[in-house]
């Protein structure tokens, strides 16, 4: 599973991409940032406030809700500014 | 038609392009956004993040909604990405109908959807120190008035 980050939440995380290999009992996008968190002091400053936190599975938005069966791709970044 | 790039692009010519050749045209609408600076004026540049592959997927998909809901003859969105200065193009929206009404209402959609759903985001350098720019309520607000 390819993981993606962008913007300050690259930045907090300290990782802009990685491969990573779940845990079996990871279903959904919830739980990818439950897991994520586990994993050191820049994934839980990243993901701190998680109502700045909007994602995107294989390249579609999603919500923390998602579920990941299947998925090649997940992203995570902040409200988009683009415009 | 959808572009990501860095390069600068010319309204005129954009126009142009899409038009030539065309009589079945009576309506074109063009929105520019450009790199405003901070109101304290200490802006450097701005530097266009964007996420390689989903952003054009998102802008073409955000382009299919404007054309299935209004009977539009062309469109096209350009979005600039790295690093701009204040008063540089960011982004440009050309829409063209048979009327007027389809061209403004679509080039008004493109804007407020693309502003809260194609993923790029702004970061100020303020001469060395460096600022996210935060989502705006209005924007939301603005793209929410388009749900039926």
């Amino acid at each position: 599973m390819k993981l993606l980050y962008f913007a300050w939440v690259k930045q907090k995380a300290g990782v802009a991409e990685e491969d990573v290999t779940l845990p079996g009992e990871v279903r959904d996008v919830s739980g990818v940032i439950s897991w994520l968190k586990t994993r050191g002091e820049g994934y839980e400053l990243a993901f701190a406030d998680l109502s700045v936190i909007r994602c995107a599975v294989n390249q579609e938005h999603g919500d923390f809700s998602t579920p990941i069966a299947g998925a090649s791709e997940i992203a995570f970044f902040p409200p988009v500014t683009g415009g | 038609m959808i572009r990501v790039q860095t390069e600068d692009f010319d309204i005129g010519t954009e126009v142009k392009k899409l038009t030539e050749g065309r009589t079945d045209i009576g309506a074109v609408v063009t929105f520019s956004g450009l790199v405003r600076n901070t109101d304290d004026g200490a802006l450097a540049s701005m530097e266009l993040e964007h996420y390689p592959g989903m952003t054009e997927k998102e802008l073409a998909r955000i382009e299919a909604e404007a054309n299935e809901r209004w009977p539009l003859q062309a469109s096209l969105v350009i979005h600039r990405v790295g690093k701009l200065a204040p008063g540089d193009n960011i982004v440009l929206v050309v829409t063209a109908s048979a009327h007027r009404q389809a061209a403004f209402e679509s080039a008004s959609f493109l804007m407020d959807y693309l502003k809260t759903r194609a993923p790029f985001w702004k970061n100020e350098d303020k001469g060395g120190e460096t600022n996210w720019v935060d989502a705006r309520e209005s924007d939301g607000e603005a793209a929410a008035k388009w749900e039926v």
